[in-house]
Parts: C-alpha cells; sequence; structure tokens
C-alpha cells in the first residue's frame, strides 16, 4: 500500500529547488506578443499566484510550464531539466510528477468520476482494482465528494467538476500542481472551498504549486506569493502581504478594482 | 492582392502540408499497432459502435444501389438477349467498386464525423490537454482503437454491403426485367472470382484508414468553441469523401486492370 512518503506511481527523488524557473519566456502568435520576457521562479513547496486581467497570458502562462504550448523564445526549467531539451519518454516522466487542473474541468465525459479518477493510476501504476478503489475513495474524500464514483461528469454541478478534477490531478501524487483558473465561474462560497482545498492539498503533499486566477481573494489565501501579468509582462511580484501594502499603480488599481489607471481596459 | 500564382502556391503548400500530417499521424498510429500497444476493450467498443451500429445503414444504402444498377442493367440486358450476364454484371459492379465505395461513404458520413465530433469536442473542453498532461498520448488513447475498430470493420461492412446489393439486385432483375433468380446467381459464378471480393475489402480496409486518419486529425487540429467542431466535422465529412473517391480510381486501376 503507498504511504503519504511513497507515491503510488513509485518512489522518485526530491524535486530540485526551485521546481519551477521561466526565463525571458515570450510567446508570439502571428506577429502579436502575448508573453513577453516572464521570467519568475517558484520554490520548493510554495505557491505562486499568477493574476491578471482575462487574456493577458495567464493560462498561456501555464501551458508553457507543462509544454502544452512552445515558446518562441526564453525557457523553462522544470525540476531542474530545461523542458525543450527533454525527449519524449523524459517528458512522460516529468508528467507524472506534474498535474494540472483545468479551467474547464477536462473531465474525461465517457468515463464515470471514479474512472477519471481512477484513470492515472491504471495508465501509470500496476496496483491491483481494489487498491485503486481505495485511492479513488481517499481522493474524492480529500476534496469532499465521497460516493460520487458512479456518476458521469454532466450529472455534477460545477463546482463538484472542479473538485473532482482536483481529485484526478492529485491521485497520482504529483509533486508540482498546475490550477487554471481554478475558480471560474463559481459562487464566492464554493470559491473559497476551492482555495481552501487548493491550500489543503499543498500541504497534504508539499507540493510545488501555480495557480493562475484573476481572483484576488483566492489568490491571497492559496498563494505565498503573487505575480501580476498585465499585457504579457510581469509588472509585480511580492509576497501576500506586501500585495496589500503596495504602492504598485497596477496593483492599486487591481485591488480596488477601479477603471482609472495603468491598466487600460 | 494576392496573384493568382500566389493563391495557388498557398494552397498548394497547404495541401502538401495537410498530406504530412496525415502521414505522420499514420505513421505515428501505425508504431503503436505494431508494438501492439492496443486497448482491446477501447477497440472493442470502437468497433460495436463504427463498425456494428453502422450495419443497418450500410444495408439499406447498397440495397438500394443494387436495386437501381439492377433496373437500369436487367432491362437492357433482356433487350439484347444477355440477360444471362445481369447477376455477374450487378456483382461485380457491387464487389469490386460499389460495395467498398458506398460503405466507405456510408461510415464516412457516420463514423467520420463522429470520431470528429468526439475528439473535437475533447479538444475544445481541454480533455486532450488533460491526456497530454497526463502522460498520455491521445494517439494511442484516441486514434489507435479507431484505427483497429474501422480496419477491421470495414471489411465486414463491405461484405453486407456486396451481399445485400446483389439481392437487391436479383429481387429487381426477377420483378422488373423477368431474369430468374437461378440465371443471375449463376451468372455470378461464371462471372465473379473471389479475388474480384478480396480486392474490394482491400479497398475497403484503405478507405476505413483515410477515414479515420482524415476524422481523428480534424478532431485534434479543431479550432476553439462550437463552431469549431462543427466546421472540423464538416471538413472531416467533405475530405474524407474526396480521398475515398480519388484513391477509388487510383486502386481500381491497380487492382483490376483492363486486359
Amino acid at each position: 500500500m503507498a504511504t503519504p512518503s511513497t507515491p503510488v506511481t513509485g518512489p522518485r527523488a526530491p524535486l530540485i529547488d526551485p521546481p519551477i524557473v521561466a526565463k525571458n519566456l515570450t510567446v508570439a502568435f502571428s506577429g502579436r506578443e502575448i508573453l513577453s520576457n516572464v521570467s519568475f521562479e517558484v520554490s520548493r513547496g510554495q505557491t505562486l499566484a499568477v493574476m491578471g486581467l482575462s487574456g493577458v497570458g495567464k493560462s498561456t502562462t501555464l501551458r508553457c510550464l507543462v509544454g502544452l504550448q512552445k515558446p518562441t523564445s526564453g525557457s523553462v526549467t522544470m525540476n531542474g531539466r530545461d523542458i525543450s531539451e527533454l525527449k519524449p519518454k523524459e517528458w512522460d516522466e516529468l508528467r507524472m510528477r506534474v498535474g494540472m487542473v483545468f479551467q474547464m474541468p477536462a473531465l474525461f465525459d465517457s468515463l464515470t468520476v471514479g474512472e477519471n479518477v481512477a484513470f492515472g493510476l491504471r495508465e501509470h501504476t500496476r496496483l491491483g482494482e481494489e487498491e485503486i478503489s481505495r485511492i479513488v475513495s481517499e481522493k474524492l474524500a480529500i476534496v469532499d465528494l465521497e460516493g460520487v464514483e458512479h456518476l458521469y461528469p454532466n450529472q455534477l454541478s460545477g463546482g463538484m467538476q472542479k473538485r473532482a478534477s482536483l481529485a484526478r490531478t492529485i491521485a497520482t501524487d504529483p509533486d508540482i500542481i498546475l490550477y487554471d483558473e481554478p475558480t471560474t465561474g463559481l459562487d464566492p462560497i464554493i470559491t473559497t472551498v476551492i482555495s481552501e482545498l487548493i491550500m489543503d492539498v499543498q500541504k497534504r503533499m508539499h507540493a510545488t504549486c501555480v495557480v493562475v486566477t484573476h481572483d484576488i481573494r483566492s489568490a491571497l489565501m492559496v498563494g505565498h506569493k503573487i505575480a501580476m501579468l498585465h499585457e504579457g509582462k510581469i509588472v509585480w511580484i511580492g509576497t501576500s502581504d506586501e500585495f496589500q501594502t503596495t504602492n504598485n499603480p497596477y496593483i492599486v488599481q487591481f485591488r480596488d478594482g477601479s477603471v482609472g489607471g495603468p491598466i487600460r481596459v | 492582392m494576392f496573384s493568382v500564382f500566389e493563391i495557388l502556391g498557398l494552397a498548394l503548400i497547404r495541401f502538401f502540408e495537410y498530406v504530412g500530417c496525415l502521414v505522420l499521424l499514420f505513421i505515428e498510429t501505425m508504431g503503436y499497432v505494431l508494438r501492439g500497444s492496443i486497448r482491446i476493450s477501447l477497440t472493442i467498443q470502437q468497433m460495436a459502435f463504427l463498425g456494428v451500429n453502422s450495419v443497418g445503414i450500410v444495408i439499406m444504402t447498397t440495397t438500394f444501389a443494387g436495386m437501381v444498377m439492377s433496373l437500369q442493367l436487367a432491362h437492357i440486358a433482356v433487350r439484347y438477349g444477355v440477360s444471362n450476364v445481369v447477376g455477374g454484371g450487378v456483382a461485380l459492379a457491387m464487389c469490386r467498386e460499389l460495395g467498398p465505395m458506398l460503405t466507405a461513404v456510408v461510415v464516412a458520413g457516420r463514423a467520420g464525423a463522429a470520431i470528429t465530433a468526439e475528439i473535437g469536442t475533447m479538444k475544445v473542453t481541454e480533455q486532450i490537454s488533460a491526456l497530454i498532461t497526463m502522460a498520455v498520448s491521445p494517439v494511442r488513447y484516441l486514434v489507435v482503437p479507431r484505427f483497429v475498430g474501422l480496419l477491421l470493420m470495414m471489411p465486414v461492412l463491405t461484405l453486407f454491403s456486396d451481399l445485400s446489393g446483389v439481392i437487391g439486385g436479383a429481387v429487381v432483375a426477377q420483378n422488373s426485367a423477368g431474369v430468374p433468380y437461378e440465371s443471375f446467381f449463376d451468372s455470378i459464378t461464371r462471372m465473379i472470382e473471389m479475388s474480384d471480393v478480396y480486392c474490394g475489402l482491400l479497398k475497403a480496409m484503405v478507405f476505413g484508414i483515410e477515414v479515420c486518419l482524415v476524422a481523428s486529425y480534424q478532431g485534434l487540429n479543431t479550432p476553439r468553441g462550437a463552431a469549431g467542431v462543427g466546421q472540423a466535422t464538416t471538413g472531416s465529412v467533405v475530405v474524407s469523401m474526396i480521398v475515398i473517391f480519388i484513391t477509388n480510381y487510383f486502386m481500381s486501376a491497380w487492382l483490376f486492370p483492363v486486359q
């Protein structure tokens, strides 16, 4: 039986610190820059919340980290390896340590919730069905979704789908978890529930996390550090305490929700 | 303003890019197939969905195709006193051309569209991205079972097509032009060789591969949004049809050379 110190996918070396480093990341589509020289790093066991308006490149940043988007220039180093140099097999090994929660829950709609959560375990482990079933129940309990194994994703509410998606992500005990707008479209109470879950999972698994969000309250709850992205550039980065006291005009405008300021809508 | 040459050049580049992508998808898919990386349960599911569920529509389509051919052929044959070739003529056309091609057209419209719509919806709802981030190849998980499923089911569906077309043709020949069943089926045994049937089945397998590759490629490259799924699905059916008709000509010229 797997213990908290032994991931279900097998023993592995601790992450190299810092496990996530982005250097001068630039992404351009048809000559238009979505990201421009974005650099940051996330220390082991820390959570970076990336904030900004819609369409400023937050999700693109996340997609670059996991190889879903190839940067035009710049580099991403995950667990000490430049991801542009990874061979397919090395990618798979890295992805076994990385989990991603998508903006749309991205649950496989032809599978039940239980099968969704078990998906990674069936793909990458030799665990028996009994053990898989135990892990599925355990992970669903962590996200407070006991007893929904047999339901299909379309039978769940939006908030439940997000939680099921989180359960699927943590099923293989990833060291690094990336969240793309985990609270978008949810009411304030469920937003708090999801934010608390993110914190809880991070603490339980000692995971290194990047959370992309435009929800200030959620970012302050989950982020050890907060980065503000605007027009493809990081215009501010600091701790959550600094976020509340800084006079940076971008942060002040975003914090106050005012129309006037450097952020043009 | 683009000149005619620029437009033609652009179209040519896009065409070769598309064909190149299909070839790469074929190579990747065959890589998994040859390594035996096939999920049996998913493949059986796809064989049922893409193949078994298409049997009814395939039989209906080809029965009427056989009937209409017999309707035209039987009267002329009787008029010229060669009614003893009607059965052979219908069976040859069904086994060599109409059976495989009509089956492929029906499969492209039904199964190909379904493949594109399903994979395309998975693309726009980030399920494909989720597969990738979970270190699962979308080609292995989604394309390979459909590829093997269609490869195995196309010959079976084509056999149903051939049979139903011939039976439909026999019924019309007897009732419309008075060609007896004995004469109809006797001419089939005289004129048809097993190679006609096998070659037709080979064509069907090639069409199945083409439908699967085009449909999967369109699905995996679906643009964002519901409109994107619609566009990809329409494109999948149109491209599949064109590819089937072109391939059919060249395969016929190769498999059934005029003596």
